[in-house]
C-alpha cells in the first residue's frame, strides 16, 4: 500500500493506493497523526481512486482519523472510491460520518 | 467430492495477511465466481487472518497460522485456525463494535457474515480458534447452453 499526504488551505489530503489492510495500518496511522498535528489541518480528505483492496483494519486507520479531525469541529469526507471499496465501507457506517464524492476536486470544495 | 485443497501455514505477522488474501483468490479463480464474489472472499478471508493475528496472538511474535481450503461441486470452504488464547465470549465477539481499542471497529464476524454464506467458529480458551467460511458455488446453467448449441 502506498499513500501521499498533502495539505490545502486547510485540509489534509491523503491519497491511498493499493490494499489497506492490517499490515499497511500501523504505518499509515502514525503518519497521518503526524501530518494532522504537525500541519495545523481542520478538515481531512482521504483520496482512494487508486485503493484496490481495503477491511476493517484500513477503515479503522480512516474512522480514528475522521474521530481525531471532528473532535476540534473538522469534517471529513471520501473522494474516488471504486464500487468494491464503497460496498465495505457502506456496510461499515461510513459513509453517514465521511461523505463519499466522485472526485477529489468535489470533496474539496465541499469541505473548502 | 473434493475437487481440489489447499493447506499453507505461516508466521503471526501483519505481512501475511495480503499472502492468504492471494492464496485463496488464486485457488477460487478456478470457479466462475464474478469480480464482485473474489472481493467479497478476500475480505473474510483478511478479516479471519487478521483476527488470528491481532486477537488470538495478541502480543506473541511466533504464532503459526493455519489457512486451508477445499473446493466441492457446491461450495468453497475456508479455514483459518490459531493456537491461540481463543475467545472468552464468542457471542459478544461476533456483534458489531465490541473491544476496548478506538481504533479496532470489530467487524471482523460482521464482514464474514455478511460476505460469505456461512460462518462456523470453534473456540476454547488457551488452545485457540477456528473460523470455517462457506460461499455457495455459483450455479450452473451448462444445461440450457447444451441445448441451445444442438
Amino acid at each position: 500500500m502506498g499513500y501521499e499526504i498533502r495539505k490545502e488551505g486547510d485540509i489534509l489530503i491523503v491519497k491511498v493506493s493499493g490494499e489497506f489492510d492490517l499490515h499497511a495500518a500501523d504505518f499509515a496511522r502514525r503518519d497521518i497523526d503526524i501530518q494532522i498535528r504537525t500541519q495545523g489541518v481542520k478538515h481531512i480528505l482521504f483520496d482512494l481512486g487508486g485503493l484496490t483492496f481495503i477491511d476493517s483494519s484500513g477503515l479503522g486507520v480512516i474512522l480514528g482519523r475522521y474521530r481525531k479531525i471532528s473532535e476540534n469541529g473538522g469534517r471529513g469526507a471520501i473522494s474516488g472510491a471504486h464500487p468494491n471499496i464503497q460496498k465495505v465501507m457502506e456496510i461499515s457506517g461510513l459513509p453517514r460520518l465521511m461523505p463519499f464524492f466522485v472526485d477529489c476536486a468535489s470533496a474539496l470544495r465541499e469541505l473548502g | 467430492m473434493i475437487r481440489n485443497r489447499m493447506s499453507l501455514e505461516f508466521l503471526n505477522c501483519s505481512e501475511n495477511v495480503g499472502l492468504a488474501r492471494v492464496a485463496v483468490a488464486a485457488f477460487a479463480s478456478g470457479v466462475d465466481f464474478n469480480l464482485s464474489d473474489l472481493e467479497e472472499i478476500k475480505v473474510a478471508v483478511s478479516e479471519a487472518v487478521s483476527n488470528a493475528i491481532i486477537h488470538g496472538y495478541e502480543g506473541e511474535s511466533t504464532g503459526t497460522v493455519r489457512l486451508s481450503a477445499s473446493l466441492s461441486n457446491e461450495a468453497l470452504e475456508i479455514v483459518v485456525e490459531d493456537t491461540g488464547k481463543g475467545i472468552l465470549d464468542l457471542e459478544q465477539a461476533m456483534l458489531p463494535g465490541t473491544g476496548s481499542d478506538p481504533e479496532r471497529l470489530g467487524l471482523g464476524f460482521v464482514f464474514m457474515k455478511s460476505f460469505m454464506d456461512d460462518v462456523d467458529v470453534w473456540t476454547e480458551v488457551g488452545k485457540g480458534t477456528r473460523v470455517k467460511l462457506l460461499k455457495s458455488l455459483p450455479t450452473q446453467e451448462s444445461g440450457v447452453r447444451s441445448q441451445e448449441s444442438e
